[in-house]
């Protein structure tokens, strides 16, 4: 492609990264920051790392996000996958439409109605089957909700452009349709079902709106223990806390792009080879 | 598959669909339900809407109470067009300052591309909370941008940002702004170009080729960047309350304050459904009928 942009366009691209990523380094570089002074640079330090330690609120919120995480991505990854197949290779169904509806409004949804509404049918169904009771499950539950929502999204368009030819082969040559996906289709999707596993941990380790509806008393999730924080005030380790947050996040998103990349290369360098 | 058999596929269909219908569309008719009720000082805080009387027979008890007040108190309105208003003017300069960007992404180097998309979606995914807390950081009052422009004498006196409109708004742009890039570059990269070459070279100047050949084909991703900016903005809890003044009361926050502060259930599913009716619904039907046409 033609790459003739002009300065004006490259100084408003530059200012807009600059905008998106300005604060979050400097919130970065001021939790290394000695001086519990927000506003006043008193040294390198890694003391506001090492009180994150000791405080057992923030490590048990932690660790109910981790756990909520796995459970909610691996459910989300598996309803979401087999949404996207449905999707994309059965046609025409009753209830396709309603489908795609489902799968499509959580994207634009406003969280605080979502999550209103989830809080209002597990009270209900507590009412009426004593289950489920607010904390844990109803916050996967939840979380499963809106992140199959993005798994459906990104495992669609990676099935779209798979090649079907291959899974017929398979069963032309005898293979059940259910061993066709097995070894032939699944092994092609696979890196989108790793990236959007990834993605969707992501999507729950973030949520403060959702969680804070459905979750019940002693449940509180990472996002909720520092939103309370930051009601209070900035406050030098909340600072250690978000950079350490952010770069986990971060890599994980590095992680699932070069997972994505590599096997985009790699189907490339294949289909070249084909043709030679 | 065509060569699954019907039942087999059902098993396939049925699991995200079921769970998805039972936890996220049965809650909209739960809080339906609710928002016809009245508040009670009990485990959950409503009354029934539907009862079964001592003859076994179903009664329904619907008020329409919660949907008179949202019409007779102000808060509700001031709220709703505030949120409009912040939402539609932050989505405006989302869009202003973000449409330069995607072009120029979508005319660099196709390896510049990759790494400048990847760029953009890197903070799109990073915690929205807590960028919202970074951007405090900047904006505050003896935050990093009052301190540069004291330190270069631009300003006597640190600008008051916090808690007013204008922090309101840089938190709905910088949050949003890689949700209308990301579209928009989606559709300028498929732009057929020979179209810009061939009105160049039949002596369109280019301010000409862009506003009557670039600017109406890439319509769709302005409309889908816009949509992904607009609705959750009007429904934006987070920075209004994080960055947001007592004035700045948007609709996400009058919601949570009737939810955690005044626990009034039925008044908030309400709001919930009106909000629901006047915002999503007709958004929902125009993409609907998008959706359809774009099938023909």
């Amino acid at each position: 492609m033609e790459n003739r942009n002009s300065p004006l366009l490259l100084a408003v691209l530059c200012i807009g990264i600059a905008i998106l990523y300005i604060p979050i380094l400097v919130l970065i570089a001021y939790s290394f920051n000695a001086s519990s002074l927000v506003n006043v640079w008193g040294g390198f330090s890694t003391a506001w790392y090492g009180q994150l330690l000791h405080n057992r609120q923030v490590l048990e919120a932690a660790l109910l996000s981790v756990e909520v995480g796995f459970a909610a991505s691996t459910g989300a990854v598996l309803l979401g996958t087999l949404a996207a197949i449905s999707l994309i290779r059965f046609g025409r169904f009753r209830g396709r439409l309603l489908l795609i509806g489902m799968v499509n409004a959580p994207l634009v949804m406003p969280e605080i109605i979502t999550g209103i509404t989830q809080l209002l049918l597990f009270v209900s169904m507590l009412q009426l089957l004593s289950w489920p009771h607010r904390g844990f499950t109803t916050i996967v539950l939840a979380h499963i909700a809106f992140c199959t929502a993005y798994v459906t999204v990104t495992v669609q368009s990676r099935l779209q452009s798979a090649d079907r030819s291959l899974e017929e082969a398979a069963m032309d040559l005898g293979a059940s349709p259910a061993r066709a996906f097995i070894e032939v289709t699944l092994p092609i999707i696979a890196p989108a079902l790793l990236s959007s596993w990834l993605l969707s941990f992501t999507l729950s380790l973030d949520d403060l709106v959702i969680s804070s509806f459905v979750s019940g008393p002693g449940a509180d999730t990472l996002p909720m223990v520092i939103y309370s924080k930051v009601k209070l005030g900035v406050s030098p380790d909340i600072n250690a806390l978000a950079s350490l947050i952010i770069c986990a996040v971060g890599a994980c998103v590095i992680l699932a792009g070069v997972v994505m990349r590599r096997t985009e290369r790699r189907r490339l360098l294949e289909l070249q080879a084909a043709e030679r | 598959m065509k060569r699954i058999a019907r039942p087999g596929r059902w098993l396939i269909i049925l699991p995200p669909l079921l769970f998805l219908f039972i936890f996220f569309l049965i809650p909209f008719a739960v809080a339906l339900k609710i928002s016809f009720a009245e508040t009670a000082a009990r485990v959950p805080p409503f009354t029934d809407v539907l009862t079964t009387g001592a003859d076994h027979r179903l009664h329904l008890s619907l008020s329409f109470a919660n949907y008179k007040y949202l019409l007779t108190d102000q808060v509700y309105g001031v709220a709703y067009l505030y949120s409009l208003r912040t939402a539609f003017f932050s989505t405006l300069i989302c869009l202003l300052l973000g449409y330069p960007m995607a072009y120029a992404i979508s005319r660099a180097s196709k390896s510049a591309q990759s790494v400048l998309l990847f760029v953009i979606i890197l903070p799109f995914w990073t915690s929205f909370l807590l960028r919202v807390y970074a951007l405090e950081g900047i904006i505050r009052d003896n935050g990093l941008l009052n301190n540069v422009l004291l330190h270069l004498h631009l300003i006597s006196r640190p600008l008051h940002i916090m808690r007013t409109s204008v922090a309101v708004y840089l938190g709905i742009i910088y949050s949003y702004l890689p949700f209308m890039v990301l579209p928009l570059f989606a559709t300028l990269e498929k732009l057929d170009h020979t179209l810009r070459e061939a009105a160049a070279d039949l002596g369109s100047p280019p301010w000409r080729v862009f506003s009557e050949i670039t600017l109406p084909l890439s319509m769709p991703g302005v409309i889908a960047g816009s949509m992904l900016v607009f609705i959750p903005a009007v429904g934006e809890f987070v920075i209004p309350s994080l960055l947001g003044g007592p004035d700045n009361l948007m609709i996400g926050r009058v919601l949570w304050d009737e939810f955690f502060g005044n626990h009034d259930w039925p008044v908030a599913s309400a709001v919930a459904i009106a909000f629901l009716v006047l915002l999503v619904g007709p958004m929902a039907l125009y993409q609907y009928y998008s959706a359809r046409e774009f099938e023909a």
